[in-house]
C-alpha cells in the first residue's frame, strides 16, 4: 500500500518535535500531528515557563538579602501580572522557534487530534483537523509522543476546579498571587511551585504522602532540602495523606491525616501535584491491541510497542517524565527506524528540580546502589567550605557521590545548592563514559568555582578530600 | 668437493616420486635458493631449490623419470662444501608441520586445519622438501594491528586488567566500537575452560585466559624438554583456532569423489597450457570447483555477524599454505570469475611468496571460504576448524585408488574424500549438503565447470 509519509509523529512536545527534526535529517518524509501547541507541555506549560517564573521569584527573593551584599534598595515590589506575562512571552518565543524548526526541516505539521486505526505497514492515522474535517494519513511508521498530564484523584477532591484548586497548568497563570497556598505532592513540580510562590511571599504548606520530600532523590538530599525550604518559611507535612481537598467560601481546606492524627489545613489556593498520567486515551490503542500498563504504553528497547510500525516515546511510554528523556528516546527510536544502529538507551537520565536551592541528581541513590547489592563508597562535600560559594553567598547544600567500591565506577551523584542543575551533566558524562574515581580525581577543576565541590566529593569517597 | 643432491621426500610416508623437470643443466652455476628441478608425487608438484652454491657437475637422473627413490642421488654439484640442495629429509616431522607442497597452493586455512600443509591433491608424483633454510624473516601475519589505539572506557580498562582480558581481542559495543563494561562482562563468562559462546556475547569473545596447569603440574619433568618461545604466528594460530573451535558451532559433512575424469582433464589442460609454461594442479581445480559451487549455492558463501548474515558477492577462496613455523592462507579473489590458468598462476605466486613471507596483509586477510589439503600426506579425511568469519572450510584428502561399486560390480576408481566443516550459525546442514552436491558434480564431471 502506498504511504504518505515515512514517519508520522503524534504529539509535538519536546519528544515529538525533536524526533521529527531527527527523522527529517535522516531523509525520512515526516509529519507531526499536534492538537494544541507546538512545543507541548514542556515549552508552553512546563519546563520553560516555570523557569521564567522561578527566575522572577529568585530575583525578588534576593532583594530581601541585598544587605548581605552591601546593597540597599527601597521597598522592593513585584507586579504579579507582569511576572506571569514574562513567563508567557518566553513560552511563546520558544513555541515560535519550534514552528520555525519544523518549517526549516520540511516537517509537515498537521493541526488536529489524531486517532489510530488498523493499517499497514503501520496503523493509519486519522486526524480530526482543527480547521474542521478529517484527514487520513498512512505512514510506514507511527511514533506516539502524546505526553502526559497531571494525575488527578477526584475521590479526594484532588482535581482542578477552575478557580482555587490548580494543577501545574492553572498554577502558571493565576490572576493574583495567593497569600497562602497548599501544595499536595513534593515531587519536582510541587516543590518548584512551592518555591516560586514562597519567593513572592505566599505562606506555603507542602503535603507529602511519603515519609520524605522529593522522594525520588537520595535521602540525604531530602533531609537537606526540607531543612533549606523550611528555613525559607515553607511548612511540610510528610507521611501525610490528603483525605479530602475541598473549596471553602474564601479558599480551600485540606483534611490531612498523618501519624494517626487528623488535621485540617486552610489556604487561599491549592496545587495538585500528585504525579503524572500518560495520555493514552482516545487514540484507538485498545482496538490495535497496544499494551498499556497503568496509563503508559509498554515499549521495548527500541521504543517499539509490538504493534507493527507503532512506537512510543517520552512521558506516554513511562517514567521518568522528563523532556530530555523523551527527546533522547525519540532520537534513538527514529535512528533505529532509519536502520542506523544507535547505542542503547542505557545512559542515566539526570533529574533536576529548580527550586531554591536547586536539586540535581543522576544515577543511583546510595540506597538504590545498596539494594543492587553494591558495596559503596560515598563522598560528600558541603558548599559552605567552597570558596566561590562563600564569595557568592550561596553556601547552602552539598555534593554527594556514590561509587561502586569493587570497581571504582561512579554510579550516582546527588547535589543540592545554587546552580547545581548546571553542573550535574559533568557527572552524567562521567557515568556515561564509565569513569572511575581515577578520572574524576585526575580531572582539573577550575578555581574558584562551585564545581570544585564535585572534585572534593569524589576525593572524599576515597579518603582524599583536601579542604575539610 | 662434490656434493650429491638427493631426491627429496615431501612427507614421512613418501618413498618415491617422479623427476618431472630439470631447470638446470650440466655446467650451470647455481646459488642458494635457485629452483633446480620439479618433482611430482601423486599429490603434488613441487620445486627443489638449491641450498648451496656450485656448478652442476652431473645430472644423474634424467627428466621424466618416474619411481625415483627418496634419498637417491639425482645430481651432483661441485665446488660447494656443505650439503647440496637436498632438502632435509622429512622425519623431523615433529616440527610444527611439514611444509606444503609447492607450486600449487597448499591448503589448510590459516586458522583452520589440523596441521596445515596442503598441497595439491592427487596428481602425478613428487613432493618437495620444505625449505627450512629461509623462513625467519618477513612479517608474520598478525591479527591485530599492533600499537593501534584501543578505545575502551576507563571502567572497561580496569575490569579487563583485573580479569586478565586482552582488550585488543575484543570488539566494543559502544559508539564507534568503544569497549564498555558490558563487553567485558560478556567476555568472560567463566574464566575456565571452553565455555560455549553465550548467545549474547559480543562478537569475538575474547579468550578469557584459561587457567592452564603448568607442564610440571601435569607430570612433565622440568629439564626433560626444550621450550621454544611462542612467536607471533604461533600465538595467532593458537588464539584464532581456540576462539573458533570454542565459539563457532562446527559440524562436518563428508563425501567421496571419483576423480579419474578430473585427473584426465588436468592432463589435457596441462598439455594445452604447456607452451605458456603453466601447470594446473589438482588443488587449482578444487579451488575453481569450490568457487563455482559457491556461486551456485550462495548461502554457503556467507559469514555470521551479530548484525546479520553477510552474503558475499564473490568467492574469495583462501588456501592454506604451511610455512616455516606456522601456516598462512593466501586468497584467490573472486575465484569464480577466473580461469584455471589464472588460478594456477596466482596460486603458485601466492604460495611462493607465502613461504618467503612476502605476502601483503590484504593477500591473506578476508577470504570467504577456505580449502585445506593434506592429501599429499596420505591423509584420507579430516575436518578442519572454521577460519572465522568464513561460513565453511573444505578439507581435501588424498586421491587414491579404491574399490567402488558400480551397479552390482566392484570396480576400481581414484577416489578423494572431502569434508566440509560448516559454521552452523550461517550454514545449516542442508545448505552444506547442497554445496557438496554441487561440488561433487563439478569435480566428477569437470566439463561442467566451464558452463
Amino acid at each position: 500500500m502506498a504511504t504518505d509519509f515515512d514517519v508520522i509523529i503524534i504529539g509535538a512536545g519536546p519528544g515529538g518535535y525533536v524526533t521529527a527534526i531527527r527523522a527529517a535529517q535522516l531523509g525520512l518524509k515526516t509529519a507531526i500531528v499536534e492538537r494544541e501547541a507546538l512545543g507541548g507541555v514542556c515549552l508552553n506549560w512546563g519546563c520553560i515557563p516555570t523557569k521564567a517564573l522561578l527566575k522572577s521569584g529568585e530575583v525578588f527573593e534576593q532583594l530581601g538579602h541585598l544587605g548581605d551584599y552591601g546593597i540597599s534598595v527601597d521597598k522592593p515590589a513585584y507586579d504579579f501580572g507582569k511576572v506571569i506575562e514574562r513567563s508567557r512571552k518566553v513560552a511563546a518565543q520558544l513555541a515560535a522557534g519550534v514552528a520555525f524548526l519544523m518549517k526549516k526541516h520540511k516537517v509537515e505539521v498537521i493541526e488536529g487530534t489524531a486517532k489510530l486505526e488498523k493499517g499497514a505497514p503501520a496503523p493509519k492515522v486519522v486526524v480530526a483537523l482543527k480547521a474542521g474535517g478529517l484527514r487520513s494519513v498512512q505512514a510506514k511508521n507511527v511514533i506516539l509522543a502524546t505526553g502526559a498530564r497531571a494525575r488527578t484523584i477526584p475521590a479526594a477532591g484532588l482535581e482542578p476546579d477552575g478557580d482555587r484548586i490548580w494543577t501545574y497548568r492553572e498554577a502558571m497563570v493565576p490572576k493574583a498571587c495567593p497569600k497562602s497556598l497548599i501544595v499536595v505532592g513534593s515531587g519536582a513540580i510541587g516543590i518548584e511551585f512551592a518555591s516560586f510562590y514562597r519567593a513572592l511571599g505566599a505562606q506555603v504548606t507542602v503535603v507529602e504522602a511519603l515519609p520524605r520530600i522529593v522522594p525520588v532523590e537520595d535521602e540525604e538530599v531530602s533531609v537537606a532540602a526540607k531543612k533549606a525550604y523550611e528555613k525559607r518559611g515553607m511548612k511540610f507535612y510528610v507521611g501525610a495523606n490528603v483525605k479530602k481537598l475541598s473549596k471553602t467560601r474564601t479558599g480551600v481546606s485540606v483534611q490531612v491525616e498523618a501519624g494517626g492524627k487528623s488535621e485540617t489545613l486552610e489556604a487561599e489556593a491549592a496545587i495538585v501535584a500528585v504525579g503524572i498520567s500518560g495520555n493514552v486515551e482516545n487514540l484507538g490503542l485498545e482496538a490495535l491491541g497496544v499494551k498499556v500498563d497503568r496509563s503508559h504504553v509498554v515499549i521495548d528497547e527500541h521504543c517499539a510497542t509490538g504493534v507493527p510500525g507503532l512506537y512510543a516515546i517520552g512521558d506516554v511510554a513511562g517514567p521518568p517524565w522528563l523532556a530530555h528523556k523523551a527527546s533522547h528516546e525519540g532520537v534513538h527510536c527514529v535512528e533505529h527506524i532509519a536502520g542506523l544502529k544507535p547505542s542503547g538507551l542505557t545512559a542515566p537520565i539526570p533529574g533536576c528540580t529548580y527550586a531554591n536551592p536547586q536539586i540535581a541528581s543522576v544515577g543511583l541513590t546510595e540506597a538504590q546502589a545498596k539494594e543492587k547489592g553494591l558495596d559503596v563508597k560515598v563522598g560528600r562535600f558541603p558548599f559552605r567550605v567552597n570558596g566561590k560559594a562563600i564569595a557568592a553567598g550561596e553556601t547552602e547544600g552539598f555534593v554527594k557521590t556514590v561509587f561502586d567500591a569493587a570497581t571504582g565506577a561512579l554510579v550516582g551523584a546527588h547535589m543540592i545548592g545554587a546552580e547545581v542543575t548546571e553542573m550535574i551533566q559533568g557527572y552524567a558524562l562521567a557515568i556515561t563514559l564509565e569513569a572511575t574515581e581515577a578520572e574524576l580525581h585526575a580531572t582539573v577543576y577550575p578555581h574558584p568555582t562551585m564545581s570544585e565541590a564535585m572534585h572534593e566529593s569524589a576525593l572524599d569517597a576515597f579518603g582524599k578530600v583536601l579542604h575539610i | 668437493m662434490s656434493i650429491d643432491i638427493l631426491m627429496p621426500a615431501l612427507s614421512p610416508t613418501m618413498e618415491e616420486g617422479a623427476l618431472a623437470k630439470w631447470h638446470v643443466k650440466k655446467g650451470d652455476t647455481v646459488k642458494s635458493g635457485d629452483v633446480i628441478a620439479e618433482i611430482e608425487t601423486d599429490k603434488a608438484t613441487m620445486e627443489v631449490e638449491a641450498v648451496d652454491e656450485g656448478v652442476v657437475e652431473e645430472i644423474l637422473i634424467p627428466e621424466g623419470t618416474e619411481g625415483v627413490k627418496v634419498n637417491s642421488p639425482i645430481a651432483r654439484l661441485s665446488g660447494g662444501d656443505g650439503v647440496a640442495a637436498a632438502p632435509p629429509p622429512p622425519a623431523q616431522a615433529e616440527q610444527p608441520e611439514p611444509t606444503p607442497a609447492s607450486p600449487p597452493p597448499a591448503a589448510a586455512p590459516t586458522s583452520s586445519s589440523p596441521s596445515g600443509g596442503g598441497g595439491p591433491p592427487p596428481g602425478p608424483a613428487g613432493g618437495r622438501p620444505e625449505d627450512k633454510l629461509r623462513g625467519g624473516e618477513g612479517p608474520a601475519p598478525t591479527p591485530a594491528k599492533p600499537g593501534a589505539r584501543v578505545f575502551a572506557s576507563p571502567l572497561a580498562r580496569r575490569l579487563a586488567e583485573r580479569k586478565g582480558i586482552d582488550l585488543s581481542g575484543l570488539t566494543g559495543s559502544g559508539p564507534h566500537g568503544r569497549i564498555v563494561k558490558a563487553d567485558i562482562d560478556a567476555a568472560q563468562p567463566g574464566a575456565r575452560a571452553p565455555s560455549p559462546a553465550p548467545g549474547a556475547a559480543p562478537p569475538h569473545a575474547p579468550a578469557a585466559p584459561r587457567q592452564v596447569q603448568t607442564l610440571e603440574q601435569m607430570g612433565i619433568a622440568p629439564g626433560s624438554y626444550d621450550l621454544i618461545p611462542l612467536d607471533g604466528m604461533r600465538k595467532t594460530v593458537a588464539r584464532r583456532m581456540t576462539d573458533s573451535f570454542r565459539d563457532v558451532p562446527h559440524f562436518p559433512l563428508t563425501v567421496d569423489l571419483e576423480i579419474d575424469r578430473l585427473l584426465d582433464a588436468r592432463a589435457r589442460i596441462n598439455a594445452a597450457l604447456e607452451k605458456q609454461g603453466i601447470k594446473v594442479s589438482v588443488n587449482d581445480l578444487v579451488i575453481k570447483a569450490a568457487a563455482v559451487a559457491l556461486k551456485q549455492v550462495p548461502e554457503a558463501n556467507a559469514s555470521y555477524s551479530p548484525e546479520g548474515i553477510a552474503m558475499h558477492h564473490h568467492a574469495d577462496v583462501a588456501m592454506a599454505v604451511a610455512i616455516d613455523g606456522g601456516l598462512i592462507t593466501p586468497i584467490i579473489r573472486a575465484a569464480e570469475t577466473k580461469g584455471l590458468a589464472q588460478i594456477a598462476t596466482e596460486a603458485k605466486d601466492l604460495a611462493e611468496r607465502a613461504r618467503t613471507r612476502k605476502l601483503k596483509p590484504e593477500e591473506f586477510q578476508g577470504g570467504t571460504f577456505s580449502v585445506s589439503n593434506l592429501g599429499m600426506f596420505g591423509i584420507r579425511s579430516f575436518a578442519s576448524i572454521i577460519n572465522e568469519p568464513q561460513g565453511a572450510i573444505l578439507s581435501v584428502g588424498a586421491g587414491e585408488k579404491r574399490p567402488v561399486v558400480r551397479g552390482d560390480q566392484l570396480a576400481v576408481a581414484t577416489v578423494m574424500t572431502v569434508t566440509l566443516t560448516c559454521d552452523h550459525r550461517v550454514v545449516d546442514g542442508a545448505v552444506g549438503a547442497r554445496w557438496l552436491q554441487a561440488f561433487k558434480v563439478l569435480i566428477e564431471d569437470p566439463v561442467t565447470m566451464i558452463v
